[in-house]
């Protein structure tokens, strides 16, 4: 392998890594608070995890490309890809939120109130901690799903590992397609055992 | 002289849940240091009674006086921390200690931690789990009978002068329940507590009722000492004890204090 080669493999990587990091930021900041508001809401609980199904289904490709000739939020560039891929990110986020925090034993919810606690400290104190295994379960598998998705962002210029992937599929060249899909599938196996540990570490109680 | 205030009134509570009437014109008086065992077939609406005591149900009519305030007047945040509450699947915060759980209503209250600790021994100690053994420990590594004992110590570690209790010990085996009920009684006569105690167990209600309440389809029924309930000398409690199965019902024994 050359030095340029490898160079780059490194350079994509960060650019791959940074596009996916960004989008589950975003979407953690999106859906946690949100799935708990939609807990507190059960009539906009339905038509907002419809919305975010729906986004599941449509085929990245396609996504990706009805963004871009949206003003303002479309054009070739990473942070179109980055509200994409948000989108994808969002339900697996807010789903287990509203899973986990919906989950939590009735009969424990009764006692935080009867003993006098105000919903903020029942939230707080009681229902998040209880949903963190949850939360962490739903940010792993949007983490995973989200590197995957990623490579095609370089189709629409956003860089990432699937520049490799792209330009080893145009000149028909198999060890390029593997440059940029063999990082791409490491990076995912380290975020799901890393998230996996995490959320055993902080679900052991 | 006036009667001392009562801690608990109730006057002429009526409640419904949509077009059902689950209680109706139900007025009761508890004093400190009384057990009052309300007794009755489910769906009778016990459970509902207590919890429309402490705000987990509105009333639709009526009143109820807790330490000489309507409790409309009360915040309600406030006014559970006073109320004692210990329900048969204990509510036990399964990530919290045991000690976190039984202090839970002093960190509420915004006490220091170093009194917190001390105050959760002491309430350990009293309900029979030695705290060095048994502080640290979470609820998934304790037994039913031990769980319910922090459920006990949780109720009484802000020292509240009302306990209401909902068939606590209804989850536990005869051996386990039977030791509880005995502990209940020598916890009672030292804290002297006014207790509002919910069961179905008529064994249960004639071992720790001051008085018992016969509820039947939303109204009282009856209202007797044990040892009137027991002679079934009015119609009502003879009607209550005919209809029990002949395997639980056991007139033979001699009621408390005989």
């Amino acid at each position: 392998m050359s030095q340029r080669l490898a160079t780059e493999i490194v350079s994509l990587s960060f650019e791959h890594l940074w596009l996916v990091l960004i989008s589950i930021g975003v979407a953690a900041a999106l859906a946690i608070p949100g799935g708990v508001l939609l807990t507190r809401r059960a009539g906009l609980r339905r038509g907002m995890l419809a919305f975010a199904n729906v986004m599941q289904t449509v085929p990245s490709l396609a996504l990706f490309g009805f963004l871009l000739p949206i003003p303002f939020i479309g054009g070739i560039g990473p942070h179109t890809a980055i509200i994409a891929l948000c989108l994808y990110a969002l339900l697996p986020i807010l789903r287990n939120t509203v899973v986990g925090i919906t989950g939590v034993d009735p009969i424990v919810r009764e006692a935080a109130v009867a003993m006098g606690m105000t919903p903020n400290q029942i939230l707080w104190q009681v229902e998040l901690p209880l949903a963190v295994p949850l939360v962490l379960a739903g940010l792993r598998i949007a983490t995973v799903t989200t590197i995957g998705t990623a490579t095609i962002a370089a189709a629409i210029g956003a860089g990432g590992l699937g520049v490799f992937i792209f330009q080893g599929i145009a000149s028909v060249d198999a060890a390029m397609i593997l440059a940029g899909a063999i990082p791409a599938a490491l990076m995912a196996i380290a975020a799901d055992e890393g998230l996996e540990w995490i959320e055993k570490k902080l679900s052991r109680v | 002289m006036n009667p001392p205030a009562a801690v608990l009134d109730i006057r002429n509570l009526s409640c419904r849940v949509g077009d059902r009437w689950i209680l109706n014109n139900i007025s009761l008086r508890i004093d400190a240091g009384e057990t009052v065992v309300l007794l009755g077939r489910s769906g009778c609406g016990k459970t509902t009674l207590l919890k429309c005591v402490n705000g987990l149900v509105q009333a639709a009519q009526g009143d109820i006086v807790f330490q000489g305030r309507s409790t409309s007047e009360w915040d309600p945040y406030r006014m559970r921390r006073f109320i004692g509450y210990v329900i048969q699947d204990f509510g036990l915060f399964p990530h919290w200690t045991v000690a976190a759980n039984a202090g839970l209503v002093l960190k509420l209250e915004n006490w220091e931690p170093p009194a917190i600790e001390a105050r959760v021994h002491l309430m350990l100690d009293a309900v029979g789990l030695p705290p060095a053994e048994f502080a640290a420990r979470y609820p998934r590594q304790l037994s039913g009978g031990q769980k319910q004992r922090v459920g006990i110590a949780r109720a009484l570690a802000a020292d509240p002068p009302l306990l209401l209790l909902d068939e606590p010990f209804a989850a536990l085996d005869p051996i386990t329940r039977f030791e509880l009920q005995q502990h209940f009684m020598e916890l009672r006569s030292t804290f002297r507590k006014a207790a509002l105690f919910v069961t179905h167990d008529v064994r249960e209600a004639l071992m720790l009722a001051s008085r018992i309440v016969l509820l039947k389809d939303g109204a009282i029924d009856l209202i007797a000492t044990p040892g009137t309930f027991l002679s079934g000398v009015t119609d009502e409690s003879r009607a209550f004890l005919a209809s029990l199965d002949s395997g639980t019902r056991r007139v033979d024994e001699p009621a408390p204090g005989d």
